[in-house]
């Protein structure tokens, strides 16, 4: 290699001490630093109103330098936890991972990077919308779509397609594999948000967590902690713990639901008994009567019954169930499911009592004198009318009565309703959809096509119904008019001809009370030779007489109880479920455990005074 | 004459990280050389047990501070040669820029510590105010000047910002034209010329016994060795490049050829922009979120070259969230550990440094 010497050569280097310098002044580095680059990860700024304190920060951490501090001006509310993430610059390697995965992308980071205080604890800042350093309000790192470290879409649910589903009442969905089961838990970022607003607070996370690690059975133990109908609850629950779930933020809730009913559905029957046995005690302790089969009498069933009361559970149906037997059609929930939870019912000693309705065959009084306690649940049987022109006509069929009579037909115990070749369904919610798609089913079933319209005061984003609700029903051929209100039925020659309609402009004030605004320009007729009326369920207070109801305060036919469904005026008496919140799967498990564990404080407290 | 005892770091001007150096001199000359490891180490590797495999890519880095990239790259293949993942073709080529840019920087940082032993401080000044720019482009694309924490299983962390290209190739020309400055003032530079050329010679059977590789090995014993050669990763088959080799080794030709491999670097860059193709820079490593990623069960050992030679982890998975174990082959530890006790003794004292400098030492991926 050749070798160059030159002893003048480095003196060329003086031309650039007449250049000036690329150097910072040191003095200028606090108050007027070198400004960063785009992207630079500078010291954080968050949205706090934005913020939804899950923590998903303060898990991926790779330094633990974030911890969720409890803000005392935050209220505890749905779907937040009331906590903001605290950095602790003394550790912090600025790596921003803590930004890619936030939930609700309210988490950035600023160009801010010089922090200089003798004072360790300034180290410890709650970020807010700016940093209170040079460049803490210009935006710097802030995550990509590649970037995200959460995963925003669901596993896929394979599911019959709606020309085939409408063919027949199979379950249209028909459940996660194991493979699909673990990608879509390995999404939750455990952050308990779904469990505060689950009302039976099932303990969401950890059966989560369990299908990701494959464990079935602790699975199961954490679901019937609190809610001993997941089979139930993993089919057609209202699911407003995905309503709240932190990934929705961005993306697709995570399938709660659908892991419930995976592990269900994969539990074998061995480590059922397993688990369910083990926490149940001898009877032994009292006996308590419970009034309907349905959730809310089944969750409290359950829990009595594991704490070692003898329980007896009333239906006035021949199965229980109640609307899960009697209302749900098979297609959201085979027989076979519900099954399953209730025969486990019957297994730990539950003794049902069928056919005997209290009220009529037994008497609410004969109750309180043969039991140490009473549990009513009795749901919200009767559907709620409407009154319409012509609304007595005997084709005006109502939602609750058909729905058990279908369901009762397609486990063939009855005759098929007698459905028209064009129907009207009036209503807008989960019921009205049930309603109009199995009268699809029989539709196609007796004439091999359908037509069915479904009308409803709500415009379709609005709508109370589920979303897969509506992409399903709509999938099948069901024709939705949604923001019309019915006026009144029109007849031709004693014959239902059609629906009369009207626009509706708004169903709510700005109070958000019911008070829908019609448009009577634009009127218009829905045909059909049948109308569904499917706008709300009722209760049925038969069993009340007058003397209980001088003691027992109903508030707009709700039974009014305290914390622990205790009915106020007769201490022997709880209440739960339907006749309490209204219509709500969930809310009935979640009375029924509560109810069952007031039940025994009282009792307990009862045998100690006596 | 008597033996004296000498402290060469861990807080020395002349020394790479904080390794120290026990020097026992007589006269000028260095008789016995003892390295006291364990000033810089904090446990990586048992660390990167008790992170997940994303938290792994925060403390990475770490194991070398003036070439933190190669970390991320070989952690990065390793996992997803694990994992069996196809990353994206675009991400393979800006892995590849982001190699090269950081090989620079640490060429730049080696040259530049020419200085202090041979007194030119003004090397030094110039290499950092150059490199001050680069670690601003790094900023630009991954958030970061010296961690950038941008290459992740699974591709890179996100998309190059727009315009950086020209940024990058701009930066390139301009530096073009000062290689000649940097030329004229260390290698045609007579002082500092009497202190590199046949001094602290490196032996082809040292490289042979201690298992020397990168620039060292090549310089010595004239096999162009280089991973990007012999086993190219990233998309190191589709560039065209030379890597220099010489069969006798002082601490000129060490030196020269970190300039030879600066000016390779810029031309795979070049290329590589030029090949780039469109589309997606990464896919997922493995399903759910970062905290929920796993690895299924299995082993491998990934190496890419590292501006000192093969720098390698051996990484195990048990299928779980977190590595079962991550071992480091430092690119330095033979020479910078056993080589220093074995064939430092016979330089001088003044040439210490220099021995350090150029034999190519990084001390947290010996004490790691």
């Amino acid at each position: 290699m050749e070798i160059k010497k030159d002893l003048f050569s480095p003196l060329k280097a003086w031309k650039y001490a007449f250049k000036t310098p690329v150097s910072f002044p040191m003095e200028d580095i606090k108050d007027r630093p070198r400004e960063s680059q785009d992207n630079a990860r500078g010291f954080h700024i968050n949205d706090l109103s934005k913020c939804i304190g899950c923590g998903a920060c303060a898990e991926i951490c790779p330094t633990e330098a974030i911890v969720m501090v409890k803000r005392k001006d935050l209220e505890e509310k749905e779907g937040e936890h009331p906590e903001r993430p605290t950095m602790d610059y003394g550790r912090c390697c600025f790596c921003a991972m803590c930004v890619d995965i936030c939930t609700s992308g309210s988490l950035k980071m600023s160009k801010a990077y010089v922090l200089n205080t003798p004072d360790p604890q300034k180290l410890y800042v709650m970020p807010e919308e700016s940093f209170p350093a040079p460049g803490g309000d210009i935006l710097g790192y802030d995550k990509t779509p590649e970037s995200d470290l959460l995963d925003l879409k669901r596993a896929e649910m394979p599911a019959v397609a709606g020309a085939q589903a409408k063919k027949s009442f199979v379950e249209i969905l028909k459940g996660y594999s194991m493979e699909q089961a673990r990608a879509e838990a390995a999404r939750c970022i455990g952050c308990e948000i779904c469990v505060k607003t689950c009302p039976a607070n099932m303990h969401i996370p950890e059966y989560i967590d369990a299908v990701w690690q494959g464990d079935l059975a602790e699975g199961l133990a954490q679901m019937y902690k609190t809610n001993p109908l997941p089979g139930i609850c993993g089919s057609i629950c209202t699911h407003k713990c995905e309503t709240v779930c932190a990934i929705g933020k961005r993306g697709e809730p995570v399938a709660i639901r659908w892991l419930k009913r995976y592990i269900v559905d994969n539990a074998p029957e061995a480590m059922y008994e397993e688990v369910l046995m083990a926490p149940v005690s001898k009877p032994g302790q009292g006996r308590v009567a419970v009034v309907g089969g349905g959730a809310a009498g089944l969750s409290a069933s359950y829990y009595l019954r594991t704490m070692g009361y003898q329980v007896d559970l009333y239906e006035a149906k021949p199965l229980v169930g109640g609307v899960a037997r009697y209302g749900v059609p098979a297609y959201r929930l085979p027989d076979e499911r519900l099954n399953k939870d209730v025969e486990l019912l019957e297994k730990i000693g539950v003794k049902f009592l069928v056919n005997t309705k209290v009220g009529q065959d037994i008497t609410l009084d004969a109750l309180h004198d043969q039991y140490d306690a009473v549990f009513l649940a009795s749901g919200l049987p009767q559907s709620r009318a409407l009154k319409l022109e012509n609304g007595d006509h005997p084709d005006v069929r109502y939602a609750m009565p058909f729905l058990a009579a279908a369901r009762d037909y397609q486990r063939g115990a009855g005759e098929m309703p007698d459905v028209a070749e064009k129907a009207v369904v009036i209503g807008g919610g989960n019921v009205a959809f049930d309603v109009a798609r199995t009268i699809l089913r029989l539709q196609q079933k007796k004439y091999g096509h359908s037509h069915v319209s479904l009308v409803s005061l709500e415009t379709r984003d609005i709508l109370p119904a589920d979303l897969e609700e509506i992409e399903e029903g709509e999938a099948e051929g069901l024709r939705c008019h949604c923001g019309f209100g019915p006026q009144g039925i029109e007849l031709f020659q004693g014959k239902i001809r059609g629906l009369n309609t009207v626009k509706c402009l708004s169903v709510f004030d700005e109070k958000r009370n019911f008070c829908p605004v019609f448009d009577p320009e634009q009127k218009g007729m829905i045909e059909g030779s049948q109308v569904y009326v499917a706008v709300g369920q009722m209760n049925e207070h038969t069993y009340f007489t007058p003397e209980h109801l001088e003691r027992i305060a109903l508030k707009g036919g709700k039974v009014q109880v305290d914390d622990w469904g205790q009915v106020k005026g007769a201490p022997w008496l709880f209440a739960g479920g339907d006749i309490v919140h209204g219509p709500d799967m969930i809310h009935g498990i979640a009375d029924g455990h509560k109810a069952a564990r007031g039940i025994d404080v009282y009792l307990q407290s009862r045998s100690e005074t006596a | 004459m008597s033996e004296v005892k000498l402290f060469f770091g861990p807080q020395h001007p002349g020394m790479h990280g904080n390794a120290s150096v026990h020097l026992y001199v007589e006269g000028d000359t260095v008789k016995k050389a003892r390295l006291v490891p364990g000033m810089l180490h904090r446990g990586f590797e048992k660390s990167m047990e008790n992170h997940t495999w994303m938290g792994n890519v925060a403390l990475i880095p770490r194991v070398c501070v003036a070439e933190p990239d190669i970390n991320e790259m070989v952690f990065a293949q390793g996992v997803e040669a694990i994992a069996e993942i196809d990353i994206p073709e675009r991400a393979h080529y800006i892995r590849m820029i982001i190699m090269e840019m950081t090989r620079i920087l640490a060429h730049m940082m080696s040259l530049g510590a020419i200085s202090s032993p041979t007194g030119l401080y003004t090397v030094n000044h110039w290499m950092q105010a150059d490199r001050n720019d680069m670690m601003d482009i790094f900023e630009e694309i991954t958030g970061h000047r010296v961690y950038h924490m941008y290459i992740v299983p699974g591709g890179v962390r996100r998309e190059l910002p727009p315009g950086i290209e020209k940024r990058i190739l701009d930066y390139f020309t301009e530096f073009e034209r000062r290689i000649p400055e940097y030329q004229a003032l260390v290698f045609e530079n007579p002082t500092i010329l009497a202190r590199l050329k046949d001094n602290i010679l490196l032996p082809a059977e040292v490289v042979w016994e201690l298992g020397v590789t990168g620039i060292g090995m090549r310089s010595a014993v004239g096999k162009p060795y280089d991973v990007r050669k012999v086993t190219p990763y990233a998309r190191y088959d589709q560039v065209e490049f030379e890597v220099p080799v010489a069969t006798y080794s002082d601490a000129y030709t060490r030196s020269i050829f970190k300039v030879i491999e600066i000016k390779e670097s810029i031309r795979i860059i070049r290329q590589a922009f030029d090949m780039m193709p469109g589309g997606k820079v990464n896919v997922k490593m493995a399903a759910g979120n970062a905290l929920k990623w796993t690895v299924p069960k299995g082993q491998t050992y990934s190496a890419v070259e590292s501006a000192r030679g093969e720098f390698g982890y051996y990484i195990v998975s048990d299928g779980k969230t977190q590595p079962y174990r991550i071992a480091v082959r430092g690119a330095s530890f033979p020479q910078g550990f056993l080589g220093v006790e074995r064939y430092m003794p016979g330089v001088r004292l003044d040439d210490a440094p220099l021995w350090y400098d150029t034999m190519g030492v990084c001390t947290p991926e010996i004490d790691r």
